[in-house]
């Protein structure tokens, strides 16, 4: 397979050979544009092991096709809501920020749309509530980052807080029954034998990879994470895009609360707790850069199915939950080592050794 | 007196052939250097004339390929910054390297700190930094203070204490008064001085004629890497003298002939623009098929003016009107929409996008006018970028290829070529040349030349000065945030604007020598 691809990227002949610089030649191993790739069957492999780890423990389960296809179902129905979530932090780190109030505001959201009051409105007025609310919400994170030059870590941090605190004071700290069918009926819904919440997941996603990838917004924001100040000499409005990372995050904490609220048939201001941990870290394993500029949908995407596996395993082996968490912080480490390890030992290890050459200064 | 030890004082550096190189440049070429205890030795020489290799050759940050350093009458070679500072010679460089939020007395024993079983003994560091800054007749500077909170002339304070506090017995000092103002240069020198008296040598870098006479004892002039003169008095010498040893570089420059043709209607015009501490009262006209230069020093305001101009920092005072219409201040979008372009002056942190491939970063101006309904087309902007790519002779040809991967000329052809691809009627290039290697800027030159003789006008700043003579129409000569000249190119000469830039008008210059 290496051969073949070293092949393939062979430097373009018909210049003088002296002009040539740096990389004529790249192996599929080495080459930095191969490395989403590289990732995403990493991370496959990942979800093979944890199978074949559930196989050896539970033959007798695994053994039954029917239980698989639907255990499958289940990893991929606890992904769906964090996974949306998933996508739109991708967003906001790609374009060089973070945002830490997801949780908190899939919290708010799902409360809000769970009154009583809203309630009344059918189940349009609460899927057009809780966006509403996390977009708003997103606005203000944006509006405090963008123009009020606010660290987003700090601004969101604010923002995580505050709307914890409104979730419980709109919820009197109670739990809100959700007691419209339409939407209770979303989390038991299934076409084609697969549940709604992992085709909303799966269309979020495919959503986010053409904005990413195909859109001038994606292009945006990828500009703007890989170099700020190159992107705001190029004429483009780094503010304004800011703002709008921030409530496409919103956005997405608006669908997710949708989802939790009919997996629950409830809303409650302690919901999805930690979630902006998680998405973070599904982010990070599926290979975005945390200080931006860089990150694909798919690898986020791997990355939240691969936790979602972990809990199932745990739940399937009955291994407590404290273990698990040991497991997903090392997975987190090995991960982001790996992506420094693959991209930046060869050239700093001969740059060390002085095998390349340096930068003139003069 | 300090006359008296130039000539007397023993010699405690002897650099003899100093040979550095990196790869495509020879940055030092035979360096001959002699600095004697209780002088201050000026080092004078034009951009990229090998002045800051040769400090970083002294401080041990580079090691010479080839060459002699001989301190205290010993042949050394240091192994790094450490070593240097260990064995007694101090660097201040011109961006102070302190830490913002340490105290004063952290930072002069920053890595040294007076302790014992690895505590620090705070009280003792205090009492002793109180001393030092004592002794540089500053004792009023409290060092328990956050150095954040020091102006830039107390930081440089702080990093002469910090030298005294190594004991160093020759203090390298890289256009110290850069960062001050006037009144602080005389407490500098005042400093200087005492620090002279104590035998201490000062290796002074300054591109302003009246510091040296006023401060320098001896000056050794650097050009293309070589000493052209070493140990002229600093007092005596005539400017001429100084300028002329600095000028005439051997840089096979080749610059594409002028045109004939007189330049179109008129595209910028700038009227009294100014940012307070930045510049004032700059007017600048550039009129289609026009190169206008502006020449003038690090810190002389001209990257500013091209920032303001451009919409990048917003004008306090002034106006842009490109075209017959006046540019919102503060607004980059309006300024490319009006059809002006701008190669910063930091390609790599202000101009790329590193890891993507060269044809994003040609379209990063343009992409949306690739696309239909938000949508981006790759295939058309590769194809866009193919075309400049042609044109601009952009090696290798493969606009796939991370921008990382090119040269710094071929880097600069992409932050140029992005400007091609859009209807671009000005583009402001600065520093179009730092870092790429003589063949690329011939090409960049001819590129620059044929954009022009496309009905471009093009606005550029380089510290080079035979750049901006070689290439513009029409030269700018910026000092102190001030234009003090305009002339075209043909009835300027180097060593005119090397005297504009770096020490006032020439007559001055004269009625002090002769007053000397």
């Amino acid at each position: 397979m290496s051969v073949s691809s070293e092949e393939k990227v062979e430097a373009p002949g018909g210049h003088p050979p002296h002009t040539a610089p740096a990389v004529a030649k790249t192996s599929w191993w080495k080459d930095e544009a191969q490395e989403p790739m590289r990732r995403n069957l990493g991370l496959v492999g990942v979800l093979l092991a944890l199978f074949a780890i559930g196989a050896f423990i539970r033959p007798d389960l695994y053994s039954n096709p029917d239980w698989v296809i639907n255990n499958i179902m289940v990893i991929l129905t606890q992904a769906a809501a964090i996974g949306v979530v998933t996508v739109g932090m991708t967003f906001v780190i790609i374009g060089g920020g973070i945002d830490l109030s997801v949780g908190a505001l899939i919290a708010l959201s799902g409360v809000w749309a769970t009154t009583l009051a809203t309630q009344s409105f059918g189940p349009v007025g609460m899927i057009f509530t809780a966006v509403a609310v996390g977009v708003g919400a997103g606005l203000v994170n944006g509006v405090l980052i963008a123009y009020g030059k606010l660290v987003p870590f700090i601004a969101t941090l604010a923002m995580l807080v505050a709307a914890r605190g409104l979730a419980a004071q709109i919820s009197g700290k109670q739990t809100q029954i959700s007691a419209d069918q339409f939407i209770n009926s979303l989390a038991t819904t299934r076409i084609v034998g697969i549940p709604l919440l992992v085709i909303i997941l799966l269309a979020v996603a495919g959503l986010g990879w053409v904005l990413l990838n195909r859109t001038t917004f994606g292009r945006r924001t990828v500009a703007i994470g890989g170099n700020a100040e190159a992107a705001r000499l190029a004429g483009i409005n780094v503010r304004g895009h800011t703002m709008l990372l921030y409530a496409l995050s919103g956005l997405c904490c608006g669908i997710a609360a949708i989802m939790l609220t009919s997996l629950a048939t409830s809303s409650q201001a302690a919901a999805a707790e930690l979630y902006e941990l998680d998405a973070i870290a599904a982010a990070i394993i599926g290979g975005t850069l945390l200080s931006g500029g860089r990150g694909t949908i798919i690898g986020s995407l791997f990355g939240v199915i691969v936790f979602s596996a972990i809990t199932n395993l745990f739940a399937i082996a009955n291994l407590p939950t404290e273990v698990q968490n040991m497991v997903k912080g090392a997975i987190i480490v090995v991960a982001v080592l790996l992506q420094q390890v693959r991209f930046s030992s060869v050239t700093q290890f001969a740059r060390r050794h002085g095998l390349t050459r340096a930068k003139p200064q003069t | 007196m300090s006359e008296q030890a130039a000539d007397t004082g023993e010699v405690v550096l002897r650099l003899s052939g100093v040979v550095k190189t990196f790869p495509g440049v020879r940055a030092l070429d035979g360096v001959e250097l002699e600095v004697r205890a209780g002088e201050v030795h000026c080092l004078l020489g034009q951009n990229g004339a090998g002045k800051s290799t040769l400090i970083k050759v002294l401080a041990g940050v580079h090691r010479p390929d080839a060459g002699d350093v001989q301190w205290l009458g010993e042949r050394v070679e240091f192994s790094g910054p450490q070593a240097a500072m260990k064995a007694g010679i101090a660097t201040i460089y011109q961006e102070l390297d302190l830490v913002d939020y340490l105290s004063v007395a952290e930072n002069i024993y920053l890595g040294h700190e007076p302790r014992s079983l690895g505590f620090v003994h705070k009280g003792q560091a205090a009492r002793q930094a109180g001393e030092l800054l004592g002794r540089l007749g500053h004792g009023e500077i409290p060092a328990q203070r956050l150095v954040k909170s020091l102006p830039a002339a107390g930081k440089q304070i702080v990093s002469m204490a910090r030298a005294l506090s190594h004991s160093a017995k020759l203090i390298i000092m890289d256009e110290p008064s850069a960062v001050l103002a006037h009144d602080e240069v005389g407490n500098l020198f005042r400093i200087i001085r005492e620090l002279t008296a104590q035998g201490i040598a000062v290796v002074y870098i300054s591109h302003r004629l009246e510091e040296i006479r006023e401060i320098g004892d001896r000056v050794t002039v650097l050009k293309d890497g070589r000493t052209s003169a070493v140990n002229l008095p600093a007092r005596s010498t005539p400017t001429r003298d100084l300028v002329s040893r600095m000028t005439g570089r051997s840089i096979e420059y080749v610059f594409p002939p002028r045109p004939d043709t007189a330049p179109g209607e008129t595209l910028l015009e700038v009227r009294g623009l100014g940012r307070s501490g930045e510049f004032t009262g700059v007017d600048v006209d550039v009129r289609a098929g026009e190169i206008v230069g502006i020449a003038g020093l690090v810190g002389s305001g001209r990257s500013e003016l091209l920032e303001t101009i451009f919409g990048a920092r917003q004008a306090e005072a002034g106006t842009v009107v490109m075209n017959g219409k006046a540019l919102p201040p503060g607004s980059v979008a309006a300024a490319v929409r009006a059809g002006i372009g701008m190669a910063p002056e930091e390609r790599k942190s202000q101009a790329l996008l590193l890891g993507q491939p060269i044809y994003r970063n040609m379209t990063l101006t343009n992409f949306s006018s690739y696309a239909s309904a938000g949508f981006t087309n790759a295939g058309k902007e590769q194809a866009a970028a193919m075309r400049v790519a042609d044109q601009l002779e952009l090696r290798p040809r493969d606009v796939n290829r991370a921008v990382r991967t090119l040269s710094g000329g071929n880097q600069q052809k992409v932050v140029v070529g992005r400007w091609l691809l859009g209807d671009t009627r000005l583009l402001i290039l600065d520093e179009p040349t730092r870092g790429v290697d003589v063949g690329a800027r011939a090409e960049l030159y001819q590129v620059i030349r044929d954009l022009a003789a496309n009905g471009v006008g093009v606005l550029l700043v380089s510290s080079e000065v035979p750049e901006v003579l070689g290439l513009a129409d029409r030269v700018l000569v910026m000092r102190e945030g001030r234009v003090v000249r305009e002339a075209p190119a043909a009835e300027i000469n180097e060593e005119d604007v090397l005297d504009l830039v770096m020490a006032g008008s020439l007559t001055a210059a004269t009625t002090e020598e002769v007053a000397a």
